[in-house]
C-alpha cells in the first residue's frame, strides 16, 4: 500500500507543477483531455470483462468497459476537435 | 503472451506520454500534439493489457470496446461547441461510473471465486472507488441535465436538505465501517453504491448556473480520484499515476474558478447562488427608484464603434445562449477593416465551465492571441473608447469592488467602467446571476442596447458596413 501511496502523492505534485502553467484559454481542452486520461480505468475494465468464470464480475466489467471506452474515445476526439480550432492571428494581416 | 515486465514497461511509457501530453497543453501551438500524445499513451496501455491478459473470452472485450468507442465517437463528432459544457460533464460521469464498476467487478470476482475476502480493510480502495465514482456519476448526470437545459439551471433547494445530506454521508461512512466490522460485504457495497448515487444528486442539485464552472471542474477532479482509487484496488500504478494527474488538474481548475469568484468551495457546495441569468425577469421592479438608463440603437452604436480607436469586447454566458460568437467575430472583422483595434477580455468564470468563452470564440475563428485574460487586459480599459459587453453582467459589476453588502463583493472584475463608453448588449434589465443590480447600467457613460445578442450584433455589422 505504501509505495502506491507514494506514487499517488508524487503524481499529484507532478500534475500541479505541469498544469499550473496551462493558460486560461486552454482550460476547457485541459478538462476534456485530462478527463479522457482518467478513462485509464479502461485497463481495469478490460481485465474484468475478459475474465473467465464469474458471471457478475464479467458483466459488470463489460458495462465498465463500455463506459470507460466512451470516456476515452469521446474525450480524446472532442479535445482534438476543439484544439484544431485554436488558431493564431494570420501573420500577413 | 508477454511477460509482466513488458506490460509494466508499456504502462510506464503510457504514464510518461500522459505527462508529456499534458505539458504540451501549456501552449495552444503544441496543445493538439499533446492531446494526441496522450491518446497514443492510452492506446499503448490498452494494447499492452489486451496482450498480457489471458484472453479467453475476447468477444466481450472487443464488443465492449466497439460499442463504447462508437458511442464516444458519435458524441464527440456531433456535439455543437455550445453543447460542450454538458458533454464534458457527461464524459466525466462515464469515467466515474467506469471506475466504480471496475472496483465492483473486482469485489464480485472475489465473491464468485469463493475464497473469502480476508481482512475487509484490505479492500478500502474499492469502497473509496465506489463512493467517489458513483458520486461523480450521478453528480455529473445532474450537471449534464442542468447544462443542457433538460432541467432548470436554477438552484433547487428544499428544507431539510442538510439533514438528508448529513444522514446520507453518515450512512455511507457507516456502511464502510460496518464492512470493517465484518458485515456482509456484498449487500453493504450495494447500499454504499446507492447512497453514493443519492449523495451526488444532492451535491449538484442546489448549484446555480453561475457556480457551474466550479462544480464542473470539481467533478473533473473527482473522476480522476476515482480512477486513482481503482488503481489501488488493482495494484496498478498507471491507474494511480493517471488518476492523480487528473485529480491534480481538476483541483487546480476548481481553485482557479473559486479564486476568480472570490468564493470558497465550501460555500459553492452549499449552493443556491444564482440561476440562469438569461431568463426573462421582472423588469419594472428594478427601475422603481427613479434611476435612469440610456438606451441606444444599433445605428448610433455602429457610429460610436466605427469611429473608436480601440474597442474591447467582453463576452459572457449570454453570448453562448444567443450563439452569437460568429456574428461577434464578423463585427470585429468589419471594425478592424475600419482601422479599429479590437481585443477580447475574458473573465475566468464567464460561461458555464472553465475556458467556455475561449472555445466558443475559437470555433468562430477568433485567433487566440486576440483573447486576453483579466489580469493582462484590465489596465487597458482606461485607454479604451468602447467596451462592448455581450451577455456578461456580474463579472463587470463595480459593486464587487466597493459594496461590502453585495454578494459578489471581493470578486475580481473586468474594469469596463474605466472605458470612455460602455455598451451593454442585454435582453432585459434583469440583474445577473447574483441577483444584484448593476449600477454601471445607470452611469452616464453607459448605453444599453436591448435585444437578443445575435440579432443586435447582426444589425451592428450591417450598420458598421454602411458607415
Amino acid at each position: 500500500m505504501l509505495p502506491y501511496t507514494t506514487f499517488f502523492v508524487l503524481s499529484m505534485f507532478i500534475g500541479r507543477e505541469v498544469l499550473s502553467k496551462v493558460p486560461q484559454t486552454l482550460h476547457t481542452p485541459l478538462m476534456s483531455g485530462s478527463n479522457a486520461i482518467s478513462g485509464i480505468t479502461i485497463i481495469g475494465a478490460l481485465v474484468s470483462a475478459g475474465m473467465v468464470g464469474g458471471v457478475w464480475a464479467k458483466w459488470i466489467g463489460v458495462i465498465a468497459l463500455i463506459a470507460a471506452t466512451i470516456n476515452v474515445v469521446g474525450g480524446f476526439m472532442v479535445t482534438d476537435r476543439m484544439l484544431e480550432m485554436f488558431k493564431k492571428k494570420p501573420q500577413n494581416v | 503472451m508477454f511477460s509482466e515486465g513488458f506490460t509494466a514497461g508499456a504502462y510506464l511509457i503510457a504514464a510518461i506520454l500522459f505527462i508529456r501530453g499534458l505539458k504540451k497543453l501549456q501552449s495552444p501551438v503544441t496543445a493538439r500534439r499533446g492531446n494526441r500524445l496522450a491518446a497514443i499513451g492510452m492506446l499503448l496501455a490498452i494494447v499492452a493489457t489486451l496482450f498480457s491478459q489471458q484472453i479467453l473470452t475476447p468477444a466481450e472485450m472487443i464488443g465492449g470496446l466497439a460499442v463504447g468507442g462508437l458511442l464516444g465517437a458519435v458524441m464527440a463528432k456531433r456535439v455543437q461547441m455550445t453543447g460542450m459544457p454538458e458533454l464534458v460533464a457527461a464524459f466525466n460521469g462515464f469515467g466515474g461510473l467506469a471506475s466504480a464498476l471496475v472496483a465492483g467487478a473486482e469485489i464480485a470476482r472475489i465473491v464468485e471465486q469463493g475464497g473469502g475476502f480476508g481482512d475487509p480493510r484490505g479492500h478500502t480502495g474499492a469502497y473509496l472507488s465506489i463512493l467517489v465514482g458513483m458520486v461523480t456519476f450521478s453528480g455529473s448526470f445532474i450537471a449534464f441535465m442542468k447544462l443542457s437545459g433538460k432541467m432548470t439551471g436554477n438552484p433547487i433547494q428544499f428544507t431539510g436538505r442538510y439533514i438528508v445530506l448529513a444522514t446520507c454521508s453518515a450512512a455511507a461512512v457507516g456502511s464502510i465501517v460496518w464492512i470493517f466490522l465484518g458485515g456482509d460485504m456484498v449487500s453493504l457495497i450495494i447500499i454504499l453504491a446507492g447512497l453514493s448515487l443519492v449523495l451526488g444528486v444532492l451535491l449538484v442539485i442546489p448549484i446555480g448556473g453561475a457556480d457551474m464552472p466550479v462544480i464542473v471542474a470539481f467533478l473533473n477532479a473527482l473522476s480522476g480520484l476515482a480512477a486513482a482509487a481503482t488503481g489501488f484496488v488493482l495494484s496498478n500504478t498507471v491507474l494511480i499515476i493517471s488518476g492523480a494527474l487528473v485529480g491534480a488538474s481538476g483541483i487546480m481548475l476548481t481553485r482557479v474558478m473559486c479564486v476568480a469568484m472570490n468564493r470558497r468551495l465550501r460555500h459553492v457546495l452549499v449552493g443556491g447562488f444564482g440561476g440562469d441569468s438569461d431568463d426573462a425577469g421582472d423588469d419594472a421592479k428594478q427601475l422603481e427608484d427613479g434611476r435612469t438608463i440610456t438606451s441606444t440603437s444599433p445605428d448610433d452604436t455602429a457610429i460610436l464603434l466605427s469611429y473608436a480607436r480601440k474597442v474591447i469586447i467582453v463576452p459572457g454566458y449570454g453570448l453562448a445562449v444567443a450563439q452569437a460568437q460568429h456574428q461577434v467575430r464578423e463585427l470585429a472583422d468589419v471594425l478592424q477593416e475600419h482601422g479599429v483595434e479590437v481585443k477580447y477580455a475574458i473573465h475566468p468564470v464567464a460561461g458555464r465551465m472553465p475556458g467556455h468563452m475561449n472555445v466558443l470564440l475559437a470555433e468562430a475563428n477568433v485567433p487566440y492571441d486576440s483573447l486576453f485574460e483579466m489580469d493582462d487586459i484590465n489596465h487597458e480599459f482606461e485607454s479604451t473608447d468602447v467596451a462592448l459587453v455581450v451577455g456578461a453582467n456580474d463579472v463587470v459589476n463595480p459593486a464587487a469592488r466597493h459594496d461590502q453588502t453585495s454578494p459578489i463583493y471581493g470578486m475580481p472584475i473586468l474594469n469596463v467602467d474605466q472605458a470612455k463608453t460602455v455598451i451593454f448588449l442585454k435582453r432585459s434589465m434583469r440583474p445577473g446571476y447574483s441577483g444584484v443590480q448593476n449600477l454601471l447600467f445607470f452611469e452616464p457613460n453607459t448605453r444599453m442596447l436591448f435585444g437578443d445578442a445575435k440579432d443586435s450584433v447582426t444589425e451592428l455589422v450591417t450598420e458598421v458596413k454602411a458607415v
